[in-house]
């Protein structure tokens, strides 16, 4: 099983507040793998939309994404550039 | 009789019974369930969460339909609550572990949620534990079997509330709807959007509504005056039952035939166009009469994305318009990004006073590379002869001169391209900044029109930012100051021999179009909904009479008083005025 694991910097324009997590989350449940945030050593599931939103990820936050699961490689690749993208 | 003043926010009148939407407050009992009911109990859960899910997707879907999916994007984060699986597993392993019942633990799990997004120091994720109360409410009301007391609305009424949420104004029964008075409330909030889009007369911002109102008082709404009359006489009422009868009969007239001029009685010509903004608007040209298009925006082409929009994308938006004005002309407004607006956080400078910063031509002087190819896509649109282009905010000619300098060497790349365009495609000025409305002389001579563009003139003028609610009643429009710069800007103009527009909020305003036609402006240009109300107006006054009430208005040292003088003259030659204003 794969694990990536990797820290990104959100560039998206407001962060991921409510309309941007909710991309998020519909993007990663997508996927078969798990998917988890990680900000200040607080780790919630990627796939809840209260949790991304509680964790209070403003545009310029530091995240570790961590994705486990057969499809890794491709959640990754699609959330990191949801997250490093300006669009919301 | 009590009168409330308030914000009108959806135009209109009203009369009705006040039917109160308060705060729902609902009472959770906790109870322990016995281990054989906890299968029941998740049951619950899962029946008023699939239940509430298909409520907010009809909702979705009417709000789609009634105002767009833009609007109707607002409730896709309310839907991915409901989906939420650590939420949900959340809320099972409350009712296993500690045996509550299914209310409790959906109302204890929601609840530590929102105190985690409460804390949160950003004001926006704070906005939204709000939604997810929104939420919470109607799963709440699944699961304790009661219903809103929307639905309880089985008669006309007119809805007395503190505020309104864009899930509760969205469901409400239209039908039973007559008008909406709220406490709070802006004219841009989405309850204000929803009330415009039903053409449901509201008025926010009452503060002491639903103090003042009790329930089943008789209220009467005008937007007009902007009041709201609690337990008015029966002669009030009979008065406004006549206006909204006669209303009602009227509106129809305004729906000018197709290509009848917009001519004044004493046969001078006028010219009401629309202001465009999104590219969805373009369809309301045609609905609604307008005479092409005075301010065709072109930020939605560059905002909301990463890359920028290719010359051909953009040619093809602006060749849109330039067919969809027909005979009539398209004035494309080169981007004015920056103040708050801006194209990518990357450009964003962090300015003090951005309204005073890197904005409209001041972007476009350093970002040749961006502002070529929005010249060059205009242009190649302009084969139709019918498109004009205007710069923003320039302050002084040499900003004219420079941006005019780009556009021939556009023309100059193109020529050699062997690609068509206008050649003498007009080239307008925003008069936006004070110094440019008192240096219009100077501009006029390197100007093929002009444009006034008020909410920046007056902003800049008055020195007043409207969106600062401390000192927004200084924003005005009728202030002698903007008055007189206004009316320096059309007589240079029409003695340099160019014509003048007006692409501003004020040349939509009744009262104020009628002080403008009489200082001689040649062309209005406002949002679509306004202009069969406008033309209306027009054809039915006399240029002579506008020009000597315009020079009177001048001798005014305040507004209030100016908008009385104005209001009684337009009155006196038009009957049905108020009904016109009313309604917009």
């Amino acid at each position: 099983m794969l694990r990536i694991e990797e820290e990104i910097v959100v560039n998206n324009r407001h962060g991921l507040h409510a309309r941007p997590a909710a991309i998020f989350v519909q993007i990663a449940n997508k996927f078969d793998s798990s998917v988890m945030l990680k900000k200040d050593n607080e780790v919630v599931d990627g796939k809840s939309i209260i949790a991304i939103l509680s964790l209070g990820v403003n545009t310029g936050s530091k995240v570790q994404l961590i994705i486990e699961g057969e499809d890794a490689q491709e959640a990754f690749l699609e959330l990191k550039n949801f997250l490093e993208s300006q669009d919301d | 009789m009590i009168k409330l003043k308030g914000i009108s926010a959806s135009g209109g009148i009203a009369i009705g019974k006040a039917h109160f939407i308060g705060k729902e407050e609902f009472s959770i009992p906790k109870r322990d369930v016995p281990y054989s009911d906890i299968s029941l109990e998740i049951y619950k859960l899962e029946e008023a969460l699939i239940n509430t899910r298909k409520e907010l997707i009809n909702l979705q879907e009417k709000v789609a339909q009634e105002l767009g999916l833009t609007h109707a994007k607002i409730f896709e984060a309310h839907l991915l609550v409901l989906e939420d699986r650590v939420l949900i597993e959340n809320i099972i392993e409350q009712i296993k572990v500690k045996r509550v019942n299914v209310e409790y633990a959906f109302s204890e799990s929601i609840k530590r949620y929102k105190e985690a997004l409460l804390k949160l120091n950003d004001e926006y994720l704070r906005e939204r534990a709000i939604d997810i109360d929104d939420i919470a409410k109607r799963v709440l009301r699944k699961l304790l079997k009661v219903s809103s007391n929307i639905s309880e609305i089985k008669e006309k009424v007119i809805i007395v509330a503190h505020d309104l949420s864009p899930s509760l104004a969205a469901s409400l029964p239209k039908e039973n709807i007559l008008g909406i008075v709220t406490d709070i409330g802006g004219i841009t909030s989405h309850t204000a959007i929803i009330a415009r889009s039903l053409k449901i007369p509201a008025l926010v911002g009452v503060e002491t509504a639903t103090k003042e109102i009790k329930p089943s008082d008789m209220l009467i709404i005008d937007t007009l005056e902007g009041v709201v009359l609690v337990n008015p006489s029966e002669k009030i009422i009979k008065e406004y039952e006549a206006k909204l009868k006669d209303y009602i009969e009227k509106t129809l007239s305004f729906y000018i035939p197709k290509f009848a001029k917009t001519i004044t009685k004493d046969k001078k010509e006028f010219i009401i166009s629309a202001n465009i903004e999104f590219p969805e608007e373009l369809e309301l040209v045609e609905k609604y009469r307008a005479e092409g298009i005075g301010l065709y925006r072109t930020e939605y082409l560059f905002l909301g994305r990463k890359d920028l929009p290719s010359e051909d994308e953009q040619y093809k938006a602006y060749f849109l318009a330039s067919k969809i004005a027909k005979e009539h002309s398209v004035v494309i407004r080169t981007i004015d990004i920056g103040g708050d607006k801006f194209l990518d956080q990357k450009d964003t400078p962090n300015e003090m006073r951005p309204f005073l910063g890197w904005r409209g031509i001041r972007f476009c002087l350093s970002r040749t590379d961006i502002f070529k190819i929005q010249l060059r896509a205009i242009l190649r649109a302009s084969c139709n002869l019918n498109i004009k282009i205007m710069f923003p905010m320039i302050s002084g000619v040499e900003e004219l001169r420079a941006a005019k300098k780009i556009l021939e060497e556009c023309k100059e790349e193109l020529r050699k391209e062997n690609k068509k365009f206008d050649e003498n495609i007009p080239v307008g000025t925003m008069i936006e900044v004070p110094s440019a409305a008192l240096t219009a002389d100077i501009l006029a001579k390197e100007s093929d029109f002009f444009s006034i563009g008020t909410n920046d003139l007056i902003q800049y003028s008055l020195a007043v930012d409207r969106a600062n609610e401390k000192v927004a009643y200084l924003f005005d429009f009728g202030h002698p100051a903007v008055l007189r710069l206004i009316k320096n800007v059309i007589d240079i103009a029409h003695q340099n021999h160019i014509w003048v527009g007006m692409c501003g909020e004020m040349a939509g305003e009744p009262i104020y179009s009628f002080l403008l036609l009489g200082f001689g402006l040649d062309e209005f240009s406002m949002p679509p909904p306004r202009v069969p109300q406008i033309r209306h107006l027009i054809r039915n006054i006399s240029f002579k009479d506008a020009q000597q009430i315009s020079e009177e208005a001048l001798k005014y040292s305040n507004s209030k008083d100016l908008e009385l003088y104005l209001k009684t003259e337009i009155r006196k030659r038009i009957k049905e005025f108020d009904l016109i204003s009313a309604f917009l």
